[in-house]
């Protein structure tokens, strides 16, 4: 039932069960992902308001724009490894015969964290070159940007590390199954954004 | 994976039963001792926000009078009060408080969907406390910025707490943010997925929709106010200029050049606003619940009620810049936001209707939560217009700054909210703790509460008119403002103390009552939604023994012509009992009544 559909109904006129075992309107799926979702939610409000803030600074006539380290390329396509092969480790425990199950957990969480070092290493270049925080707010955006996401997969790296440690405790496909879905769709999510994130910076 | 109710799990794996008093009752994972332990909190840091306003208030009465509050102390206070009663009283004591306790009994669940977050929930909300509460034994002491802590003012070397005291406060806020994000999810995600067999959204009690909305504008409202705290961080910590301007203080500029303070006054009330209906959309739903069972009636247009709540909730976050009129804004933007501010009035007006019209004809039973929920009525009614004043361009104005907002804005999100509180908490109080409270005590609590904040606010609206600024820690001799207006300050300033010492009788009479009251009967205002239904009074953990209920109908089943009784549980099945006498009841007769 669409949902002005469902705001329509008369409930002092529908009496007896409605909607089965499943309350009516409930998702489809398993409240963790209902959970997850929400909270990418917030996250996106966050980042919005971030660029948004962004935007309005920017207007002020101290900005400066910066040039963003050409780095950035290389750390973008470390990311979008680390998500592919999160997929691909969410394809191995959704299959039947999980195989190779090892390589691709693990190098999704191995390029997160080089994605993670080639971020910091752009923040030490940038404090080599004289671009400190303090020097003018499109610095202190870049810093805070990047740091905020940064952040927010460090929270996915310690979710994965715990996948990590059953993985090497000898849990079996099906048992990570859960854990590696929410992982997949918080790093792609965090893709999604760092390629919002990254188009913003070098285009302003 | 399809929806399996928690009954056919591993009931064992699922609860996390408790074995020992310290799992039992502090590390607890049950909602109703979470809810419990939220509350407490909350009231306990609420009488903190309480002391603090009594202290200003004997400034503002009798200038000087006491040694200690001297201009600092004053600011310091003032700010206090504002920020604690606003977020950490309020927002906690609805969301976390009546949040946790009714959201799973109400669905007709046994817990929320994730226990273990919603007891980190409560910890870093406990924590959040803590570290608010350290910045008054820090060197300078808590923040004195005012509750919207706009900057420059906060970092400037005048403003008291310009330190460490603003820093803890956004790091408290910060926490805060992250406790709510916590019992947030567990409240939307345990109304759209753990409700139980037959329990659609529109046979949800209105406190549920209250509090599942106000949890969805929390989800975009407080995000504002984090990203606001962490750019205020930046600015007072490393020296950045998000919002810090050039200054020159004290002859000398300070480090900061360029910040933009408008943009964080826009950041905070893009919160700040929302927040109001974090706290209003929760007391409408509880009120609601309470209103109906009292009068013995359906709640009136029970439909639109819940469009009403849904439309408020979007509608509150583009009004957010009618706070900001004396910003220097466009003229358009303040028409826009007139507009939008105007509009708003709607379907909240819409509301009130709908609960005097719930009273009208209904068999009501003039009991401690009714008072309550009545004065409720009046004193929503009295703020919401002063703010139908405000939200006028040309008379927000004059009005700014005055008197007059301190009234509107106490009437509306302050003295409102509070009495739904009690009478929430009064209505409840037999479920939580299987005990009847002091009816006659109760009663006295009201009238002094009621008429003691009218004694307080309804002055306040005149000391608005006359120009009184807030904000000052001494009127002084003004030109405009004649000698009598501080007589009617020290007036207030004695009902303020009356009022404050009143709130003894509440607390008197639920700790009292936990031990000596007469052991409540099992549903004992013959109500109709599920959370009374449960086998056990007040509900064991896991809430339902050993099967979840089924519910057949809405939660306002009352005085259904021709039922047995004046209410049917939403959990009773059409056919267990005739619930009609068929011989005198007409169909087209009744759905024409439920249709007006």
């Amino acid at each position: 039932m669409s949902l002005f559909k469902s705001l329509a109904v008369k409930p002092w006129e529908r009496k007896g069960i409605i909607g089965g075992l499943r309350p009516e309107g409930a998702f489809d799926t398993s409240p963790e992902k209902v959970g997850l979702s929400y909270f990418l939610v917030i996250a996106s409000v966050v980042f919005s308001l971030f660029m948004v803030s962004y935007v309005i600074r920017m207007e002020l006539p101290d900005w400066q724009p910066l040039s963003e380290p050409g780095q950035l390329w290389a750390n973008t396509l470390l990311l979008i490894l680390s998500s592919v092969l999160f997929q691909w480790t969410r394809n191995i425990v959704s299959s039947d015969k999980p195989r190779n199950l090892m390589t691709a957990f693990f190098g999704a969480g191995l390029f997160a964290i080089l994605f993670i070092a080639g971020q910091l290493m752009t923040w030490g270049n940038l404090q080599e070159g004289g671009f400190y925080l303090t020097s003018n707010p499109a610095n202190a955006f870049y810093y805070l940007l990047t740091g905020l996401h940064a952040v927010h997969l460090l929270g996915g790296l310690w979710v994965w590390s715990k996948g990590a440690i059953r993985l090497l405790s000898g849990a079996e496909a099906k048992d990570l199954r859960l854990s590696v879905e929410l992982c997949t769709l918080y790093w792609h999510f965090l893709l999604v954004v760092w390629l919002i994130l990254f188009a913003f910076l070098a285009n302003t | 994976m399809a929806y399996v109710p928690l009954a056919d799990q591993d009931k064992e794996m699922e609860m996390h039963h408790p074995h020992s008093w310290v799992e039992k009752y502090v590390w607890s994972q049950d909602h109703k001792v979470i809810a419990i332990q939220y509350g407490s909190i909350a009231v306990f840091t609420g009488i903190i926000g309480l002391t603090l306003s009594v202290l200003f208030r004997l400034q503002l009465g009798f200038p000087e009078s006491v040694d200690f509050i001297d201009p600092n102390f004053y600011y310091q206070a003032v700010t206090m009060h504002g920020m604690i009663m606003v977020v950490y009283f309020l927002t906690a004591l609805f969301l976390g408080g009546f949040g946790n306790y009714m959201i799973p009994l109400m669905c007709g669940a046994r817990d929320m969907v994730f226990p273990f977050m919603n007891m980190l929930s409560v910890w870093t909300f406990l924590l959040s406390v803590i570290i608010l509460m350290a910045s008054f034994f820090v060197g300078g002491g808590p923040t004195g910025a005012g509750w919207t802590l706009y900057p420059p003012q906060t970092a400037m070397e005048g403003t008291p707490g310009h330190d460490m005291g603003i820093v803890l406060m956004l790091i408290s806020l910060a926490v805060f943010i992250v406790a709510t994000t916590m019992g947030g999810l567990n409240y939307a995600v345990t109304v759209l997925q753990y409700r139980c067999r037959g329990l659609t959204m529109m046979r949800l009690p209105l406190t549920v929709w209250g509090i599942f909305v106000a949890t969805i504008l929390a989800l975009f409202a407080f995000p504002a106010l984090l990203v606001a705290a962490i750019m205020m961080l930046f600015d007072t910590l490393l020296g950045t200029s998000f919002f810090m301007p050039a200054v020159i203080e004290a002859g000398a500029p300070l480090d900061h050049n360029g910040g933009s303070p408008l943009l964080f006054q826009h950041l905070f009330w893009f919160f700040g606003h929302p927040e109001v209906y974090i706290v209003a959309l929760p007391a409408f739903g509880l009120v609601s619940d309470v209103l109906s069972t009292h009068a013995r009636k359906n709640i009136f247009g029970y439909r639109m009620m819940v469009w009403a709540i849904i439309a408020i909730g979007g509608l509150s976050f583009i009004v957010w810049a009618h706070h900001m009129y004396v910003s220097g804004m466009h003229p358009y933007f303040g028409f826009f936001f007139a507009t939008t501010t105007l509009i708003i009035a709607v379907p909240t007006a819409l509301k009130v209707y709908n609960w005097v019209l719930t009273l009208w004809e209904g068999d009501i039973r003039l009991n401690a939560p009714m008072y309550f929920a009545i004065g409720f009525i009046f004193t929503f009614i009295h703020g919401g217009l002063t703010g139908l004043f405000l939200g006028n361009v040309v008379i927000d104005l004059p009005l700014s700054d005055t008197y007059f907002v301190i009234a509107h804005f106490h009437m509306v999100m302050g003295v409102s909210p509070i009495l739904v509180l009690f009478a929430a908490i009064y209505h409840w109080y037999p479920l939580m703790s299987g005990r009847m409270f002091h009816e006659g005590l109760a009663k006295a609590h009201f009238w002094l509460t009621f008429l003691g904040a009218y004694a307080i606010y309804l002055p306040m609206h005149y000391l608005g008119f006359l120009g009184v600024p807030r904000r000052y820690y001494q009127i002084g001799a003004t030109d405009f403002i004649p000698a009598s207006a501080q007589d009617l300050n020290a007036s207030i300033t004695i009902a303020a103390i009356f009022v404050a010492v009143a709130q003894l009788l509440f607390f008197v009479n639920i700790i009292w009552s936990l031990k000596y009251g007469k052991k409540a009967e099992k549903n004992p205002w013959g109500s109709a939604s599920l959370e009374w239904q449960t086998p056990d009074l007040p509900p064991k953990h896991g809430n339902w023994g050993d099967e979840l209920p089924t519910v057949y109908r809405w939660a306002y089943d009352y005085s259904v012509p021709g039922a047995h009784e004046d209410f049917i549980p939403q959990n009773t099945p059409e056919t267990v009992e005739p619930t009609v006498d068929e011989e005198h009841f007409d169909p087209d007769q009744d759905a024409s009544k439920a249709d007006i």
